[in-house]
């Protein structure tokens, strides 16, 4: 019996979604099985956040060329909230401020879409308030922040943080968490790569999208890629990822230049 | 040429020839209200309906009233469903209820309130305080400001009079209602308003238009007088029948350290236009004006709102916020005049605009006119879509688009509804902006009253 991965992405090509939008990803090939951890990593404007938003359904992006199956469909038939709901979740490089929206309404709407979605029953205000609660204690969350409106004001930790927060009460899938290190504190690191961690089962997946191989050691890949101008140019094991933190990217270039 | 002349004069006749038909019927009133009221339908007379032509008047075109041969709304026995979904039942101090512009007794609830506060009608005010009536009712509303008002003015008969004497606190608020019933022909109504608080006096007050189906005009005037000290809290709710028109003003005095807040909410109507106009008459009174309009398909509206600093140290602040979707049109004229002697006034002014669809458009003009030279004036607009990073940010979490959108809506709308004390007129928002979403009940904000609760217990 053949198991069918997780995410299975064939030949993906996706381009700014405007009238001479240009093309960013370039024949992006990548499997993900259930219980991996695979870290991207790669050059500024290589394309990894646009494969992120691809992957959860962002229109701004137009994918044309090339397939994406997820749990045995046909990913890209989904609206954005689809995806979600089938358990697809983005923790944006840059989370996005909604002032006038509080972040617990919001996450008791979004927790509900995906209950419902389910076929299970939404969640009273009490039984949400015991969610959330565990969740918060696990990534050191202050209460108050429940209160506010959705990153609005909070600091670029604070903001990273409040995502792992979300989805660690979202429970995901298929995890996908866009440099989500970047501008935490060490301690801070360490709390949201030990939630993330938590998270971590035989029938989920996570797909890590770093520049530092600090996140890495805390959050263990399977398996590293890395990413060159819209394309998977190379894979291997955390080693690899070691390898870029001491040498760069310089020497992925060359290779793949020789191999080319 | 004249054409044009002809037209004019048949618009006006509507209104003339209603008026000696109100002028046979109307029994007795006192000399001076007599003569008020006349002084009203001469101007009317002479002015006519303003044309588009006239600067004030630019982006509203008022010919579809001007055309329509109105005839004098009636009572008809019928409104009782609308009074059922807007009543206020206990939460107010008093209900007064208008129906087609006609007091109606029976559907009213007077009483429980203080000593020597009043809020009843204009003939039960003639009897009980007609002195003071005489030198208060017609004073702040100027006939020759605004044709409607001189033409509301002609009419004046069944008004609400609210008077709270000095030092008295009214802690609920008290509701004018006026109803509109669908009648077999187009009909026009002209509430009437009075309110006066004395030194020290405080109080709530919301005007609710609301009406069922079918065509109609309502041209409403209300006063309002705030001596020193005083402080009202005051909500005008306009959810008229999608094809009426609704033309209104609203006219304030402020006198020393008195405290006036507005929240005009505009839903329905198909066009309608709304003045507002405050004189800070004494040193450091304070004004703070709030709109919202939330309106869509063909909807017309126009709020000229105008805070005249005639006296040093006095704030103002006003904030209008604006949904709209479909073809919708929203005007917003905000003028801020300061006169000569009000050094140290200190008014902000902000204007900003949500727009739902590609085709609803936003005229936005803020005026500042400034005879002072030690003063803090800002303004600031600004008018766009539906954030799309916003919404899809949402939407990754498995919000979907509609409840995204209305979310978002919500939130624009939030900096004004989360103001308004008078919980019945904010749940009223509320309701009729998830309505219009289609909204799932699991994204209902009436609940978050109590959601906020528990989340503070974390
Ligand atoms: N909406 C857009 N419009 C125009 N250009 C875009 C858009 N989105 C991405 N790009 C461009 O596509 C390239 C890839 O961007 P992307 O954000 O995917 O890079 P990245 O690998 O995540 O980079 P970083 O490491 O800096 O986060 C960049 O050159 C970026 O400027
Ligand atoms: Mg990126």
């Amino acid at each position: 019996m053949t198991i069918e991965p997780l995410l299975e992405i064939k030949d993906l090509y996706a381009r700014v979604a405007a009238p001479g939008g240009r093309e960013i990803l370039k024949g992006v090939n990548l499997t993900i099985n259930a219980g991996e951890v695979h870290a991207i990593m790669g050059k500024n404007g290589s394309g990894k956040s646009t494969l992120a938003q691809v992957l959860a359904g962002r229109e701004a992006y137009e994918v044309t060329g090339g397939s994406v199956r997820y749990k045995g469909q046909d990913l890209l038939e989904l609206s954005a909230e689809e995806r979600a709901r089938e358990g697809i979740f983005l923790a944006f490089q840059y989370p996005v401020e909604i002032p006038g929206v509080s972040t617990s309404y919001f996450l008791k709407a979004a927790v509900n879409a995906v209950r419902k979605h389910r076929g299970q029953d939404e969640l009273q205000t009490k039984d949400f308030i015991n969610l959330v609660k565990d969740k918060m204690k696990l990534l050191h969350m202050d209460p108050s922040f429940m209160n506010r409106a959705i990153n609005e004001g909070f600091s670029g930790g604070e903001k990273k943080r409040n995502e792992i927060f979300q989805m660690a009460v979202m429970n995901p899938t298929l995890a996908l968490m866009d440099e989500t290190d970047s501008g935490l504190d060490v301690d801070a690191l360490k709390t949201v790569a030990e939630g993330a961690e938590s998270l971590r089962r035989d029938d989920n997946a996570i797909l890590v999208v770093t520049h530092y191989e600090r996140l890495l050691q805390y959050i263990v890949p399977d398996i590293v890629h890395i990413m060159l101008d819209g394309k998977i140019l190379m894979t291997g094991d955390k080693a690899l990822a070691a390898k870029v933190d001491t040498q760069g990217y310089d020497w992925v270039d060359r290779q793949a230049r020789q191999v080319g | 040429m004249k054409g044009q002349v002809m037209t004019q004069l048949a618009d006006k006749n509507t209104h003339l020839s209603n008026f000696s038909q109100f002028d046979q019927s109307a029994g007795h009133a006192p000399a001076w209200l007599d003569s008020l009221r006349r002084s009203g339908i001469d101007r009317f007379e002479q002015v006519g309906f303003p044309s588009t032509r006239e600067e004030r008047w630019r982006y509203t075109n008022v010919a579809p009233i001007a055309r329509m041969p109105f005839k004098l709304a009636r009572y008809d026995g019928q409104g009782t469903d609308l009074l059922d979904r807007y009543s206020f039942g206990d939460e107010a101090a008093s209900e007064l209820v208008f129906v087609n512009g006609h007091f109606v007794q029976q559907l009213s609830k007077l009483g429980r309130l203080s000593r020597g506060v009043f809020a009843g009608h204009l003939p039960d005010a003639l009897d009980s305080r007609g002195q003071q009536l005489e030198g208060s009712l017609g004073r702040l509303a100027d006939v020759e400001a605004n044709p409607f008002v001189a033409l509301n003015t002609g009419f004046i008969r069944d008004g609400a009079v609210i008077h709270i004497p000095r030092n008295v606190e009214v802690d609920q608020p008290i509701h004018l209602l006026f109803i509109s019933t669908t009648s077999r022909e187009p009909a026009v109504s002209h509430p009437r308003v009075l309110i006066m608080l004395e030194e020290g006096a405080s109080g709530t007050v919301v005007e609710s238009y609301v009406g069922g189906r079918g065509l109609y005009f309502t041209n409403a005037v209300t006063e309002i007088s705030l001596e020193d000290r005083a402080q009202l809290d005051h909500c005008k709710l306009q959810q008229e029948s999608g094809e009426a028109f609704h033309v209104s003003t609203t006219q304030i005095r402020l006198g020393a350290d008195a405290r006036f807040v507005s929240h005009a909410a505009t839903l329905g109507a198909k066009l309608s236009r709304n003045d507002l106009n405050a004189v800070l008459a004494g040193q450091h009174a304070d004004a703070t004006l709030n709109g919202l309009v939330f309106i869509g398909g063909e909807q017309h509206c126009d709020n000229h709102t105008m805070l005249d600093h005639a006296e040093p140290n006095c704030p103002s602040h006003e904030l209008y916020k604006h949904v709209l979707d479909g073809k919708a049109s929203g005007v917003f004229k905000g003028k801020i005049l300061v006169r000569s002697g009000a050094q140290k006034t200190d008014s902000k002014q902000t204007s900003k605009a949500l727009l739902l669809s590609d085709d609803a458009v936003m005229n936005s003009m803020p005026a500042l006119e400034i005879y002072a030279d030690d003063v803090k004036c800002t303004h600031g607009s600004s008018s766009g879509p539906v954030d799309e990073e916003q919404v899809f940010y949402l939407r990754q979490r498995g919000v979907g688009l509609e409840a995204a959108r209305h979310l978002m809506t919500y939130a624009f709308a939030a900096d004004i509804t989360r103001r308004i004390k008078v919980e019945r007129v904010r749940r009223r928002l509320e309701e009729y902006m998830a309505l219009q979403h289609g909204l799932p009940l699991d994204l209902r904000i009436n609940d978050l009253a109590s959601h906020d609760e528990a989340v503070k217990q974390l």
